[in-house]
């Protein structure tokens, strides 16, 4: 289907240049592409098949009447960060090397984009393809000043690394956070992204380019918190080497849209994804969630679970895409997508797309979406159970299996306690 | 304790029960017998709340206050419980978790302080060995994997731990074999006291040799058409549910 182009893109593009810096760090080849992208094919409608009930460009239109690109300082991020970990963190798309704390791991190496060195710049746009996606265009062509996280070869990071995306402002704005992560060979880390937005209404378009090496392992959290005024996209562009392993756990908590784009590219043998996503949604919320694992090579695994709790007349979309290529042999992959609708008006699509070209592989998904099980209900009320704490329970049995993923204890502490389900 | 005058109750239009009318006094146990589809279970449903079950005439008075305007869990809170025929099964809602916060719920309604963990695994503890259950149960998620007999004594075992006023059994015997049998009993008879009543439901007079009921019922289309003492019982193992069939079949509604 060719989708149609409004100005939509034009309007952020004229709004955006304005006041946006110099984007000197990305090669005058991406830039251009991205540009042209932008022009040529605008924010993606729902007229487009990847954004069939996710249509940003109507929802741009309509909540970013008034773009002023008028960002407010943050001073202190003392009430969002974490006990035990080392925090690193995003101003309104900048890396506030100020706010961050002074790195001391060995072994760990923060770059902002403009002190990148050759092994950086090589990265930079090398696996968020500017042809790809309008969002990853136009991250590109006003890409905040983000940094390049890499951890050498052989290298077990004992703390996790936690960054703090914030975005703030006095009225409405647009930013574009971007972040290379590189996990060198046969190290280990944890990093926890944490999206808030703290004042002004903002669509913060989120882009990661993650690297993990040959035998590397990286546990990832996103935690999703902007509010009724946030708006988001986040693109996760990941490649795994050799033997690589990567598990994300997104816990969406509030956000009037975000709509992730978790494209996993496995490339190297004998490695493994996994990705896990729970989200809890109500008034008129959207959450649009798609993932892609790419298996281009043989004896891969990759493992995918969604749970969403949805209630009011919020919208809940998973789309999982398994794509297996003619060399991907001895692929394994699965996919789950488990629901529970609260009220009559809320709505869940969920779609598994399977694009098999190898004969000898394990694919396989499930969905299933129902109310909340009544009989036990019944169950707990004739204990002395109310409603209430009943639902709650049960609720909280429903996203514990997304929960226990969730393995830094004091990150699992703080989302039970954000859902309110203890 | 509780009197039940004229009930009637349909489900999905159907009516099932016809105009109950039972009392029970605090230290009695009653026993309810019928056959399949006569409305034990509807009764016992009926009285817990279930939703799905429509009162369409007469009256039950709980302890003097009216039942039948309670939710299910106030019903449960004010000493009601239910003893399911089939317990569900609950993933992820932990048997201790889920018993706690039934416990604190009651504690809570009746003006009471929560329970201190250290007392209320002690309580566990105690409880437990009265039924014969096994301690690692507790931990797991309620009724989830339980065999038919872990879950009946999971049962009695929350009725233990709740400490109601009035209990009804509904057949608590079905599916269990009959050492299984022998402890739910016991626990059922240990835990009698001048203050508690006690409902037994059941098809077989089995049960009845081990819980030796006050009176005996039988529930047939929906009315009671006969009362007794426990001789009833026998009487009716030995003749069978068609002589009552027989006799009962015609009488008008």
């Amino acid at each position: 289907m060719i989708a149609e182009k409004t100005n939509t893109a034009q309007q952020i593009i004229d709004a955006v240049s304005a006041s946006a810096g110099k984007v000197n760090f990305i090669n005058d080849a991406a830039l251009s592409d991205a540009m042209l992208f932008l022009e040529n094919k605008g924010i993606p409608t729902n007229k487009h098949e990847d954004y069939k009930y996710c249509n940003v460009d109507a929802i741009l239109k309509k909540e970013f009447k008034n773009l002023s690109q008028n960002f407010k300082e943050v001073t202190s991020i003392k009430e969002f960060k974490l006990e035990n970990a080392v925090t690193i963190v995003v101003v309104n798309g900048n890396y506030s090397e100020t706010l961050s704390d002074k790195i001391i791991l060995k072994g760990l190496h923060i770059n902002s984009f403009n002190n990148l060195d050759d092994n950086g710049k090589s990265i930079l746009t090398s696996q968020a393809d500017v042809n790809k996606d309008a969002f990853i265009a136009l991250n590109t062509a006003f890409s905040g000043l983000g940094f390049h996280l890499k951890v050498e070869n052989n290298t077990q990071l004992q703390i996790p690394i936690h960054i703090i995306y914030i975005s703030s402002s006095n009225d409405q704005a647009i930013t574009n956070p971007r972040n290379i992560i590189e996990i060198g060979n046969n190290s280990e880390a944890t990093i926890i992204e944490h999206q808030i937005t703290v004042q002004g209404k903002v669509f913060t378009n989120f882009l990661s380019e993650k690297l993990i090496k040959e035998n590397a392992k990286l546990t990832s959290y996103t935690i999703q918190d902007q509010g009724e005024n946030g708006f988001s996209v986040n693109t996760n562009q990941v490649k795994l080497s050799r033997a690589a392993s990567y598990e994300n756990t997104t816990i969406m908590l509030s956000g009037q849209l975000i709509r992730n784009n978790h494209n996993v590219v496995i490339s190297g043998e004998n490695a493994e994804a996994h990705l896990n996503g729970l989200f809890v949604i109500g008034n008129t919320q959207l959450v649009d969630n798609h993932t892609l694992m790419d298996h281009q090579v043989p004896n891969c695994q990759s493992n995918e679970l969604y749970k969403g709790i949805i209630n009011d007349k919020s919208i809940g979309v998973f789309n999982g895409k398994i794509f297996v290529r003619k060399d991907a042999q001895k692929t394994n992959a699965y996919q789950s997508s488990k629901n529970i609708l609260l009220s009559d008006d809320a709505t869940i699509n969920t779609k598994p797309e399977l694009e098999i070209y190898a004969n000898d592989v394990k694919c396989s998904h499930g969905t299933s979406t129902g109310k909340i099980d009544e009989s036990a209900m019944f169950y707990l009320n004739a204990r002395g159970i109310s409603n209430e704490n009943a639902k709650i329970m049960l609720l909280n049995a429903f996203a514990e299996e997304v929960i226990d993923k969730i393995t830094n204890e004091e990150l699992k502490e703080l989302i039970q306690k954000k859902l309110g389900f203890n | 304790m509780i009197t039940i005058k004229n009930l009637h109750a349909s489900v999905d239009g159907k009516e099932i029960l016809r105009g109950i009318n039972l009392e029970v006094k605090a230290g009695e146990i009653h026993a309810i017998m019928g056959p399949n589809g006569s409305g034990k279970s509807t009764l016992s449903n009926v009285l817990a709340g279930k939703q799905d079950y429509e009162v369409t005439e007469g009256e039950v008075t709980f302890n003097g206050k009216n039942l039948l305007d309670m939710e299910p869990d106030v019903r449960a809170k004010e000493g009601l419980f239910l003893a399911f025929q089939y317990p569900v099964e609950i993933p992820g809602v932990s048997n201790i978790n889920f018993l706690k916060t039934a416990l604190n719920e009651k504690r809570t309604y009746e003006g009471k302080s929560s329970m201190e963990a250290k007392d209320f695994l002690a309580l566990v503890k105690e409880k437990q060995k009265l039924v014969e259950l096994d301690g690692k149960l507790a931990n797991r998620s309620v009724n989830e994997g339980f065999s038919g007999g872990e879950k009946k004594r999971n049962e009695i075992f929350q009725m233990a731990m709740l400490d109601p006023k009035l209990c009804i059994l509904d057949e608590t015997d079905s599916g269990l074999d009959i050492d299984a049998l022998r402890v739910v009993a016991n626990g059922v008879n240990t835990l009698k006291t001048k203050d508690k009543a006690y409902i037994v439901i059941t098809h077989y007079q089995r049960l009845l040799d081990h819980i030796v009921p006050d009176f005996v019922h039988i529930l047939y289309n929906g009315r009671i058409v006969k009362s007794g003492t426990k001789e009833l019982a026998l009487e009716l193992e030995a003749k069978g549910y068609d002589e009552i069939k027989k006799e009962f079949e015609n009488t008008p509604v």
